[in-house]
């Protein structure tokens, strides 16, 4: 809740006390300063490093394929015959992520307005802390259940009746299901980010000023009407970064999506239906890397972690991007 | 007020007496179906929560006993012996990784709220890089520990696995750093400036201590976070099954002992497994509990500040 | 209330008290630590090796972690463990970068058909060209006349076959897409052999359990394990024919006679053994598909930078164990013992190691 303000602003205080510091210029100071940037240094470092290694290590691989790296669709390790190409992996990240997302998203912003608007504060406490929970299950824990308990649960359930009542009309659900799919991956995954949506869309949603909700009521909107005025509106610029936040999150998973999705290799990674094998850039790292004794095929692995880094990188930023811009949207509103 | 507010009142004028005209009941019954539906998604996302938990304490429960914890696995398929080295190398790489993200994290949060002024640009790109750090997948990461670590002093080892998880650190302890920093009223700055005291010492003492509950709480969510990793620390500690003997060989972790353990076709081992995860859902619950206990406490003491 | 120093006390005494837990089961004197990595086949022996090698020399710890043969040969090439495991002997390549590697074999394994197929309680007959068909994604009913013609009277379901194969690099693997080269020129022709080769179809399941768990999980599934863990999951396998005409179901004694049929033609320990093969070997009960499985070690220990001279000592006795005494765990465990011949080679390698230059086993005051 709103803090005391001083009459000077963060900024103009930080600078008045820099001038103070000059003119007595402690040893302590400098030291103090320079162990402060020095650990924003490192931070810089840290990508630094990452980013070398991917480009360093995955160079051979470039050097011999080129571009066809990216768009190629074989993977053969066997000697004499090596050829490398990831777009098997990326199609598989882009198709299990999107079936994450599309599944996600409405759930956790549903959960999200339930929680916030909903229901009385103290049960919100409650299952607000539920949900928090969900985000703390480790992946490899995810995996364990998932590969012994929930694959069944999706085969039985969901992928027989499709296939059965569906399979012949759509291609989507014309292969025979068996469990471990881009479809179980991607509802696996969806669990997973649900948790990371609703806590960011929470936030959202309860930075949004008091005076519109109350608005919407006074006019004799009901809980729901007064959400679809006066909250969704001006929240869906934030609930977007909160989802592009959930698919950064989705599309580096590894050891999840490895025990799931059916480890397709080469051009058979590219699923044809709901229901085929496939491979994400990550899994395909996990499987393979320590197996990889052959120099070529180290590259062509950290080649994918390059082109997953890339992936990531540009999705967190949009992200960053959109939710930077949401707090301009609010400035406007409190006018 | 403002022709802004007008406007957006007109707005619901039409939205509500367009609603106002329809039958009222209706209305009601809308509200609650959309509030049935939206409970739905609630128990559809705790669903597996319940079923992972109860698989996990059907399964595992069976296998904790006072061996399991603290001694060496026996061989493999015959049920015997424990988990041992996988809690104490999980414990150790945690708390090295520890020993030098927190440090960083909560100086570059410090540098973040209390020096960004000096270069706004340092600042912008440091924030920057901060969230590309947060967004790249702990296997790439795990890459870079192999490349550099692993590759160059020639063996997997503990140092290795601290390295990559604390890198998965730093940025989530100096994003919560910087916040809570920023949340110290500058009234509190401006009376210790006023007794004098030099600009480290006022970070320190009252920035730093006034919201250490708010660093901590970033320190135990960074915690929670690697303490489940585990496809970095295939590539970084290897796993084992001795006891930590030395800096420069493999150590085991909880998470790399359930993967192996799941991947035996032994009943046996199976059971181990589910054990393990019991173990690390056990201490990864515990830490969001502690979570929970230091945002409340957080809410206290800003309360008693203003 | 949470305190900053409470905190940090507490998480010093966690760690303190963690780094006690190896004084408690008292395992930390003067000793040695052997690491190795490798192949997931042989694991549970391995794993048994270094429970009962303490029995023998207490003062030695081995650590073995079953990480799949491609990484035992990486690592055991990256020097980052001091013994490698693989399945699938060192390519010409790997052998050169390598240097100096000596090939030892410890076990034998064969890698296994298993199938499920509710209906059928006949165990099934198949031939190398058919099983190659079925992994191409050629053969896809299970009633397919191809199966049909080899399985007279047996009443075969109408339903899609599913094959399974590892999706991470493995040993296994090389022994399995060895032998379909082998039967089958399309198969040598399109995709050949590897630890981890390019599948045309079919589903991947990460390790030997993986593999199990799959089939076992989803009917009219088909993949391949190795014979410890088909034997030990109780799961049903095919016999498969032999070079000879012969259908064989796979056990100890049809592997066995795979090996000896083909243990005169073994090279030494320090040559390559990139074209050792126990695939569709000769004799009428051999099992087609069988192989040797492999420890690395240099032949001058002191290559790998972190081996000192007690450590070079201690791996050396420890192997030495492992290919006589150790034997007497493998049947137990689903594995096949190595015949007299393979153990008669192993010594003669052991003895030609060295550390620095100086031989290791006559030095040693045992």
């Amino acid at each position: 809740m709103p803090l005391k303000e001083s009459k000077y602003s963060h900024a103009d205080l930080v600078q008045k006390l820099d001038l103070r510091t000059k003119k007595k210029s402690f040893f302590g100071d400098k030291f103090f300063k320079g162990l402060v940037i020095g650990a924003s240094l490192y931070t810089l470092l840290m990508v630094a490093l990452v980013l070398f290694s991917l480009v360093d290590g995955s160079l051979p691989i470039f050097v011999k394929e080129g571009f066809n790296f990216v768009i190629g669709t074989n993977w053969n390790a066997v000697e004499g015959r090596e050829s490398f190409g990831a777009l098997p992996y990326i199609v598989g990240t882009l198709v299990s992520s999107a079936i994450a997302m599309a599944i996600a998203v409405p759930i956790s912003i549903g959960i999200a307005i339930f929680i916030n608007e909903m229901i009385p504060k103290k049960m919100s406490i409650v299952l607000a802390f539920v949900v928090e929970l969900l985000a703390a299950v480790p992946s490899i824990v995810y995996g364990l259940w998932a590969l012994f308990v929930f694959r069944f649960w999706i085969r039985d359930f969901v992928e027989e009746p499709l296939h059965n009542s569906l399979g012949h009309v759509i291609p989507s659900f014309a292969k025979a299901p068996f469990g471990l799919d881009v479809f179980t991956a991607g509802i696996v995954l969806a669990i997973m980010i649900i948790p990371i949506i609703t806590a960011v869309s929470r936030e959202v949603i309860k930075a949004i000023p008091h005076s519109q909700k109350e608005a919407a009521y006074a006019l004799g909107a009901t809980r729901w009407e007064m959400v679809k005025a006066a909250i969704l509106p001006p929240a869906k610029t934030g609930l977007m970064g909160a989802s592009f936040l959930g698919l950064g999150r989705a599309i580096g998973e590894t050891m999840l999506i490895t025990l799931v999705i059916g480890n397709a290799i080469g051009l058979a990674a590219i699923p044809t239906s709901l229901f085929s094998q496939s491979q994400t850039l990550s899994s395909i790292i996990a499987n393979e890397f320590n197996e990889a004794a052959n120099d070529l095929h180290l590259s062509a692995l950290i080649g994918l972690g390059l082109v997953l880094f890339i992936i990531t990188i540009f999705i967190n930023i949009m992200a960053i991007f959109i939710i930077s811009r949401v707090s301009k949207s609010y400035s406007n509103l409190r006018e | 007020m403002s022709k802004h507010d007008s406007n957006k009142r007109k707005n619901y004028k039409s939205i509500i007496q367009d609603t106002i005209s329809k039958n009222a009941s209706r209305r009601k019954t809308k509200n609650n179906l959309i509030t049935v539906l939206l409970f739905c998604f609630v128990v559809i996302a705790i669903i597996p929560l319940g079923s992972i938990l109860i698989e996990i304490i059907k399964n595992g429960v069976g296998a904790l006993s006072f061996e399991f914890l603290f001694e060496a696995p026996g061989s493999i398929g015959s049920g015997g012996g424990g988990i041992g080295p996988a809690i104490q190398g999980t414990l150790l790489v945690v708390a090295f990784a520890t020993l030098i993200g927190a440090p960083v994290g909560v100086l570059a949060g410090v540098y973040l709220s209390e020096y960004s002024d000096s270069s706004r640009t340092f600042a912008y790109v440091l924030r920057l890089f901060n969230d590309v750090l947060t967004g790249i997948p702990s296997i790439v990461i795990g890459i870079t520990g192999y490349i550099t670590l692993v590759l160059t002093l020639g063996s997997f080892s503990i140092l290795a696995g601290a390295f990559v998880l604390s890198i998965i650190m730093i940025p989530i302890i100096a994003r919560v750093s910087e916040e809570t920093l920023k949340l110290v009223p500058n009234n509190l700055r401006e009376a210790a400036y006023g007794l004098g005291l030099p600009k480290w010492k006022v970070i320190y003492h009252v920035v730093i201590k006034g919201s250490k509950s708010g660093i901590l709480t970033g320190i135990v969510l960074a915690i929670s976070r690697i303490t489940g990793e585990t496809a970095p620390l295939i590539m970084t500690i290897l796993g084992t099954s001795l006891f930590f003997s030395g800096f420069n060989s493999p150590v085991d972790a909880l998470p790399l002992r359930i993967w192996r353990l799941a991947s035996q076709p032994y009943p046996s081992a199976h059971e181990q497994g589910w054990g393990a995860a019991l173990l690390l859902i056990l201490i990864v619950l515990s830490l969001s509990i502690i979570l929970r206990m230091f945002a409340q406490q957080r809410r206290i003491t800003f309360k008693s500040t203003t | 209330m949470v305190n900053l120093k409470n905190c940090t006390i507490l998480g010093v005494s966690i760690l303190a008290l963690s780094l006690l837990i190896p004084v408690y089961t008292n395992s930390v004197n003067a000793q040695v630590t052997i690491n190795g990595a490798g192949a997931t086949f042989p694991f549970p022996l391995i794993d048994t090796w270094r429970v009962e090698y303490k029995n023998v020399n207490p003062d030695v710890n081995i650590n073995y972690a079953s990480i799949g043969s491609g990484g035992g040969i990486k690592q055991f090439i990256e020097k980052t463990v001091d013994f490698g495991a693989t399945d699938a002997p060192l390519s010409a390549s790997e052998f050169e970068k390598a240097g100096n590697a000596v090939h030892i074999p410890e076990t034998i394994g064969s890698v296994v058909l298993a199938y499920n197929l509710p209906e059928v309680t006949t165990p099934l007959k198949l031939t190398g060209p058919v099983i190659a068909d079925i992994f191409m994604g050629k053969i896809t009913k299970w009633d397919d006349t191809k199966i049909k013609e080899i399985n007279p009277g047996v009443t075969l379901p109408s339903e899609d076959i599913i094959s399974v194969h590892r999706s991470d690099g493995s040993g296994t693997s090389f022994v399995f897409t060895d032998y379909l080269s082998k039967v089958s020129p399309e198969w040598h022709d399109s995709i050949g052999v590897g630890k981890s080769v390019q599948w045309p179809s079919g589903i991947g399941a990460p390790g030997n359990e993986g593999v199990a768990a799959s089939i076992q999980g989803s009917p009219y599934s088909i993949g391949y394990v190795e014979l410890a863990y088909a034997l030990t999951t109780q799961m049903t396998y095919a016999s498969i024919q032999n070079k000879e005409g012969n259908f064989i179901a796979p056990s100890f004694n049809s592997t066995m006679d795979a090996v000896s049929s083909a243990a005169g033609t073994l090279p030494e320990g320090s040559q390559s053994w990139t074209n050792v093969t126990l695939t569709d070997s000769s004799g009428p009960n051999s099992y087609p598909i069988s192989s040797l499985t492999y420890l690395l070690l240099y032949k001058d220990l002191s290559t790998n930078p972190s081996v000192d001279e007690q450590k070079a000592r201690s791996l050396v006795d420890f192997v030495e164990w492992a290919i006589t005494d150790g034997q007497q765990f493998s049947e137990s465990l689903g594995y096949v013992p190595l015949p007299q011949s393979v153990v008669d080679i192993n010594e003669q390698t052991l003895k030609s190691l060295t550390f620095k230059g100086t031989p290791i086993l006559s030095n040693s005051t045992s």
